[in-house]
C-alpha cells in the first residue's frame, strides 16, 4: 500500500462544532476510499481556533509562532487537504481566510483540496461555489469537482444512504483518486537557492 | 568583538505620557545617543534610512558626518544603506568622502528597503528589489577598486570613463555587510564578495537567523575566502534592563504593546520566547546573548537596538550606561574566550590597510624572487 497525508483544516468555531463533525465524516470517508485505492492515509487535524491568536499575530509581525508553523508545513507537505469553513456572512469565516491568507502562496499549487461548509440553512450552499472555490483557484490548488454542504437540518433528516452522506462519499472518492494520480508532495526549501550568484550578476 | 547599537530613526509617541518627539528634536537626541555609546565604550554606532514618515533619516552621510566630527573612536555604520533606490555612483562618492572626514571610521550595511511606495518615488519598482540590489551593487564595488570605470547595466544610465572621488582612503574600500531578513540571495551575495552578513535577528525567531547564517557561511567558503567559520557575521538584538528584571518588565510593556512593527500583536512574552528580544537584568542579557553564539557560531559584531517606540531619551542614556558598564565588559570577555584563533575579528579600515600592504609587499618579493 502507498502511504500518503492527509491534512483536515477546520474553522468551526465551537466545540462541538458542526464543521469539525463534516471535517470528520469527510476524512474518514476518503480513509475508506483511499484503501480501495490501495492508499494508507495518514491524518492530521488542524483546528484553526488553536491557532487563532497565532494567526493574527502573524499577520501582525510577519512570522509564525512555533504552534502555527507546524500547522503550515503540514498543509505544505500534504498529500491532500480538506479544508472545511462555516459560513459567515455570505462567505468563507475571517480566521478560514486569514489562515490561507498567512499560508505560502505556492503551498498549494496543485495539491487536491476537497472544500465543505457548514451553514444554518441551505440558502448559504452557493458560498462554496462562489467564495471558496475562487479562493482555492487562485492559490492554483487542484480543488476537486464536488464540494460538500451541510446546513442544520441535514444532521437531522439524513439517513445513511441520504444526500448528504452520498455527497461525501463522492467527494472523498474524486479526493483519493487525485491523491492516487500524483506523486508524493514536495516542499521547497526556502532557503534554497535556485540560480547561481554568476547568473544573477 | 564589536559591540554597538543601531536605530531605525523612528520617531514614536511615548504611550507613557503622550509625548511625540518633534523631528528637530528626535535628531538631536539621536547625536547625544551616538555620543554616548561613544563615552560607554561602544564601538559601533549604525543608523537606518527611510524616506517615509515616521522617521528622519533620510540623509544618513550627513548624520554620520556630523557625528565623525563630534567622536573620536566610534566606527560610525548605516542599518541599512538602501541599495536599490540609491544611485551607487552617488553612495561610492558619498561614502568615501565620510571615510576621509572620519579617517577610515565607516562601514556600511546594504539593505533593499521593504516600503513598496519609496521605490516609484525614485524611480524604481520593488518587484526589481534583488535584481536592483545585485547590479547597483556590482557597480558600487567596481567603482570603489577601478579607478576608471565603464559600464552599463539595465538600472542606471550608462558610465564612459567615469571616476568616483574622492577614491577611497588610503585605496581602501570601506568594508561592506549585507543585511537580509529573508532571501537568500542576499546571503549568497555577501558570500560571494567575501563581505559580511548581518541578520536583522529582531522580528523573526532564532531557526530563521541560523538558517540564513548557515547558507551564508557556506557559500562564504564555497567561494573560497576562508572556512565557514571565518565568514564575517553580524546579528541585531534587542533589549531592555533594569537591575531587576520584574522592573525591566513593567517599565518596559507600554513600549512593547504600542511599539510599530509588533505592537497590539504578541504578548511581550511570547515575543521573548519566539525572538531573541530580552527584557530583564544585565545578567540575564549577557546569558542571552553569549546564547546567540549557540546558533550561529563565533561572529563579529553585535548591535543592539536601544532608541525606538517612543522610549525618552533618558531611558535610552540609562539603557547605555548599562549596557557599557555592565554587560559589554562581560560579553567582551566571555566572547573572547571562546573564540578559536582562526576566526577572525571584523574588518576595520587599519585591519583592511594592513592587509593590502602586507599583500603588496608578498607580492614584490615573489617578483624580486
Amino acid at each position: 500500500m502507498k502511504q500518503r497525508t492527509l491534512v483536515v483544516v477546520s474553522a468551526g468555531l465551537s466545540r462541538p462544532s458542526s464543521t469539525r463533525l463534516l471535517a470528520d465524516r469527510l476524512a474518514a470517508a476518503t480513509v475508506t476510499a483511499a484503501a480501495q485505492q490501495e492508499i494508507e492515509l495518514r491524518v492530521q487535524v488542524i483546528e484553526l481556533r488553536d491557532l487563532a491568536h497565532d494567526i493574527m499575530n502573524h499577520l501582525l509581525t510577519g512570522f509564525p509562532p512555533a504552534a502555527l508553523r507546524q500547522a503550515l508545513d503540514a498543509v505544505a507537505a500534504a498529500d491532500g487537504l480538506i479544508a472545511v469553513s462555516p459560513i459567515f456572512t455570505a462567505s468563507y469565516s475571517g480566521l478560514f481566510k486569514s489562515f490561507f491568507d498567512v499560508l505560502d502562496k505556492d503551498a498549494l499549487a496543485d495539491k487536491p483540496v476537497l472544500i465543505a461548509a457548514t451553514a444554518g440553512t441551505a440558502r448559504h450552499s452557493l458560498a462554496l461555489d462562489h467564495a471558496l472555490r475562487p479562493l482555492f483557484a487562485y492559490l492554483h490548488a487542484a480543488t476537486v469537482p464536488t464540494s460538500v454542504f451541510a446546513a442544520t437540518d441535514d444532521w437531522g433528516s439524513d439517513s445513511t444512504e441520504g444526500l448528504l452522506q452520498s455527497r461525501i462519499a463522492r467527494a472523498a472518492r474524486e479526493l483519493a483518486t487525485e491523491i492516487d494520480r500524483r506523486e508524493p508532495a514536495t516542499v521547497l526549501d526556502p532557503f534554497a537557492l535556485t540560480a547561481s550568484f554568476e547568473d544573477l550578476l | 568583538m564589536q559591540f554597538g547599537i543601531f536605530s531605525v530613526s523612528d520617531i514614536t509617541t511615548d504611550p507613557t505620557t503622550g509625548h511625540t518627539p518633534s523631528e528637530h528634536e528626535r535628531i538631536k537626541n539621536i547625536v547625544t545617543i551616538a555620543k554616548h555609546a561613544e563615552e560607554v565604550g561602544l564601538d559601533v554606532f549604525a543608523l537606518g534610512e527611510h524616506h517615509n514618515e515616521p522617521f528622519f533619516s533620510s540623509s544618513p552621510t550627513t548624520t554620520l558626518g556630523y557625528l565623525a566630527a563630534q567622536t573620536e573612536k566610534l566606527l560610525l555604520s548605516t542599518a541599512t544603506t538602501l541599495i536599490t533606490t540609491n544611485d551607487p555612483v552617488k553612495i561610492a562618492e558619498d561614502y568615501a568622502m565620510l571615510q576621509h572626514l572620519s579617517e577610515g571610521r565607516v562601514d556600511l550595511m546594504m539593505g533593499r528597503g521593504n516600503t513598496g511606495p519609496v521605490y516609484p518615488w525614485f524611480g524604481k519598482d520593488i518587484r526589481a528589489g534583488i535584481p536592483l540590489a545585485i547590479e547597483n551593487y556590482a557597480l558600487l564595488h567596481k567603482l570603489w577598486r577601478e579607478h576608471v570605470v565603464d559600464w552599463q547595466g539595465k538600472f542606471r544610465t550608462p558610465l564612459q570613463s567615469f571616476t568616483s572621488t574622492p577614491r577611497p582612503l588610503d585605496d581602501v574600500p570601506p568594508f561592506v555587510w549585507h543585511g537580509s531578513i529573508r532571501s537568500p540571495e542576499i546571503a549568497e551575495q555577501a558570500a560571494y564578495y567575501g563581505d559580511g552578513f548581518f541578520a536583522n535577528h529582531i522580528f523573526w525567531p532564532k531557526e530563521h537567523t541560523q538558517r540564513m547564517i548557515e547558507l551564508y557561511r557556506q557559500r562564504f567558503a564555497h567561494y573560497g575566502h576562508g572556512d565557514p567559520d571565518q565568514a564575517i557575521v553580524g546579528l541585531g538584538g534587542q533589549v531592555f534592563m533594569r537591575k531587576n528584571s520584574q522592573d525591566a518588565v513593567k517599565e518596559f510593556r507600554p513600549y512593547f504593546d504600542n511599539a510599530p512593527v509588533y505592537g497590539h500583536g504578541p504578548s511581550l512574552e511570547d515575543f521573548t520566547r519566539e525572538t531573541p528580544l530580552t527584557v530583564g537584568s544585565p545578567q540575564q542579557v549577557i546569558e542571552r546573548t553569549l546564547g546567540f553564539r549557540d546558533y550561529v557560531g563565533d561572529y563579529q559584531r553585535q548591535l543592539f537596538l536601544l532608541d525606538h517606540a517612543g522610549l525618552p531619551l533618558k531611558t535610552v542614556l540609562e539603557q547605555l550606561d548599562i549596557l557599557g558598564e555592565e554587560v559589554v565588559p562581560e560579553l567582551r570577555k566571555e566572547f573572547a574566550a571562546r573564540k578559536p584563533a582562526h576566526v577572525p575579528d571584523a574588518p576595520t579600515h587599519a585591519s583592511l590597510l594592513a592587509a593590502k600592504t602586507a599583500k603588496a609587499e608578498l607580492t614584490r618579493t615573489e617578483v624580486t624572487a
